[in-house]
């Protein structure tokens, strides 16, 4: 629901979201958050922005969200659509993917991610869906974005379980690990942007949407959260990107809708 | 003197009847399109058990197997309810062990697409660039790392998955069983390839595939049975034919989240129907124009 500013902080996410994806990017989306913000981008800033989703679509323009990653609207607005060996194969770890999307249940102070499982592996408070296709995407595109709700429970001390790597434990660790692609280069959640150092590759909070004070920040983070000396605060929505975004929303709960 | 053997053309009880037994290693694929909801609920009307399932999504079919009691083993690489949230019979399995024990054997989707690859090769293992830095290979011991023998390269490998049999659905087929596939195409071919025997579900049997020569074409003789069921793949989709029952999958959060409800579903609509065109009928709705 729009607060006081005349946006919700979900509105604010997504927004920050799409504008950190560049024109012309190879994008491979995750569904959910980053789906929403990959397509705000290609309908705002980004035209030329190439959307690819694990199911197969490549260069995908949907007129509506998709409610699974393989919706016929996605493969329908495809220039092309392959198979999933060859997804992974040829254009995952072939190094064609400028920007892996991704979305988390928890994330760590090293931008690893969990999406698997809640508590003990073997006897879980929460069975989460699991990896899908994040742990490549993690390690195969060029560089990654990360989309989740600020919150204690999101952003933890230690993660239940690593389904996907960030910076593992900081500093040259990554790239000691052996994974391509250089990391997480941003994480956008409902009060801010956190970005890693470049030493030490801890989260850092680097922007606060308008209206987010640094406290609320730091009590939604479950670690002593670093801040950024110039910590500066985002751009509010502009009219046509927020136009544009419940265009979006409001078509795809439209077509969501119908009979069971 | 080779004697080529075709597919047979059965109904889907037959098809399950001959191909699926207890104890089988079974993949059911479709990768949110095209999913062979028909089989799958077909299995659970025979009453098989102890199945090991495999899928690279499990969702509702898989859910369903689960909750009824059909399987011991998942194979997977993201099980959910795409865009709803979560498999409700399968957190039940796993947290609480109802209706039984249900062993994981938990991949990432790259794992399990070369693993694939590899069955159809009749290669012993897959290889990719993945794993690295995850917790999978902890809990799944059958995951492992080798070195590259040219570059040194630390690569993961995973062995290949050869099911007793694989079920997918398909748009169509012709009167020999040859099959034509398009659209998100998943993991179907290398599914069918990898395993010893294959079922296909499809939405029409026509005189002729028409297809073009680089289409995906299950040839006849790969394939051991095509069954026509129509609108076999609800609530999901199939290209060219019906789109995906959004609101079916979201009305599924309700009645599978209680033990109740979803027993109560399995009763009236899966056990209580003699096929799928009945239970197309008793759903009613969309599910009746699929």
């Amino acid at each position: 629901m729009p607060d006081q500013n005349g946006y919700s902080a979900d509105e604010m996410m997504t927004i920050a979201a799409a504008r950190k994806l560049r024109n012309g990017a190879v994008c491979f989306v995750g569904i959910g958050l980053p789906s929403a913000a990959a397509n705000v981008a290609r309908l705002t800033h980004a035209p030329d922005v190439v959307l690819i989703y694990e199911s197969g679509p490549i260069a995908t323009k949907p007129s509506v969200l998709p409610l699974s990653i393989g919706d016929g609207e996605l493969s329908e607005t495809a220039e092309t659509v392959v198979s999933i060996p060859e997804m992974f194969s040829y254009w995952l770890q072939g190094g064609r993917i400028d920007v892996g999307f991704l979305g988390a249940a928890q994330i760590d102070r090293f931008a690893n991610i969990n999406t698997t499982v809640i508590g003990n592996y073997r006897k879980p408070k929460t069975r989460l869906p699991g990896a899908g296709g994040a742990p490549e995407i993690a390690a195969s595109s060029k560089e990654v974005l990360i989309t989740l709700r600020h919150n204690k429970r999101a952003f933890v001390q230690k993660l239940d379980f690593v389904t996907s790597g960030g910076y593992f434990n900081g500093g040259n660790s990554r790239e000691l690990m052996g994974l391509p692609g250089r990391g997480p280069t941003a994480v956008i959640t409902d009060l801010g942007i956190l970005t890693p150092d470049i030493q030490t590759k801890e989260l850092t909070l680097t922007s606060l949407h308008p209206g987010v004070s640094i406290q609320q920040v730091i009590e939604a983070t479950g670690w002593p959260l670093r801040i950024a000396p110039d910590v500066g605060t985002t751009p509010p929505p502009s009219e046509t990107e927020l136009q544009v975004l419940r265009d979006l929303n409001a078509r795809t709960a439209r077509a969501h809708a119908g009979q069971a | 003197m080779y004697d080529v053997k075709l597919a047979s053309i059965l109904t889907l009880g037959e098809a399950i009847q001959e191909f699926v037994h207890d104890g089988a290693t079974m993949a059911l694929e479709g990768f949110t399109h095209l999913i062979p909801s028909a089989a799958g609920h077909e299995i659970i009307r025979q009453g098989r058990r102890n199945l090991t399932i495999i899928r690279m999504t499990p969702d509702l079919i898989y859910d369903q197997l689960i909750g009824a009691g059909c399987v011991s083993k998942l194979i997977f690489s993201w099980g959910g309810n795409p865009g709803v949230g979560s498999l409700h019979r399968l957190r039940d399995a796993v947290e609480n062990d109802w209706p039984r024990p249900l062993e994981l054997e938990e991949n990432a989707h790259a794992g399990m697409a070369a693993a694939y690859a590899a069955g159809a090769s009749n290669l012993p293992f897959g290889i990719l660039r993945g794993y690295l830095g995850s917790d999978l290979p902890k809990y799944n011991q059958r995951i492992k790392f080798i070195e590259c023998p040219f570059t040194g390269e630390r690569l993961a490998a995973v062995p290949a998955i050869r099911p007793d049999v694989t079920i997918i659905h398909a748009q169509k087929a012709d009167r020999k069983g040859n099959v034509l596939i398009w659209g998100v195409v998943g993991v179907q071919k290398e599914a069918v390839l990898a395993a010893q025997r294959s079922i296909v579900t499809v939405e029409e049997i026509v005189d002729k595939l028409d297809s073009p020569p680089n289409a995906v074409v299950l040839p006849s003789w790969v394939v051991s049975a095509v069954c026509e069921v129509k609108g076999g793949a609800f609530p999901s989709y199939a290209q060219g034919y019906y789109a995906r029952n959004n609101a079916f999958y979201k009305s599924w959060d309700a009645i599978s989240r209680e033990r109740e409800s979803f027993q109560a579903w399995i009763e009236r609509y899966i056990l209580g129907t003699k096929d799928f065109s009945e239970f197309r009928q008793s759903v009613g709705g969309a599910a009746a124009n699929a």
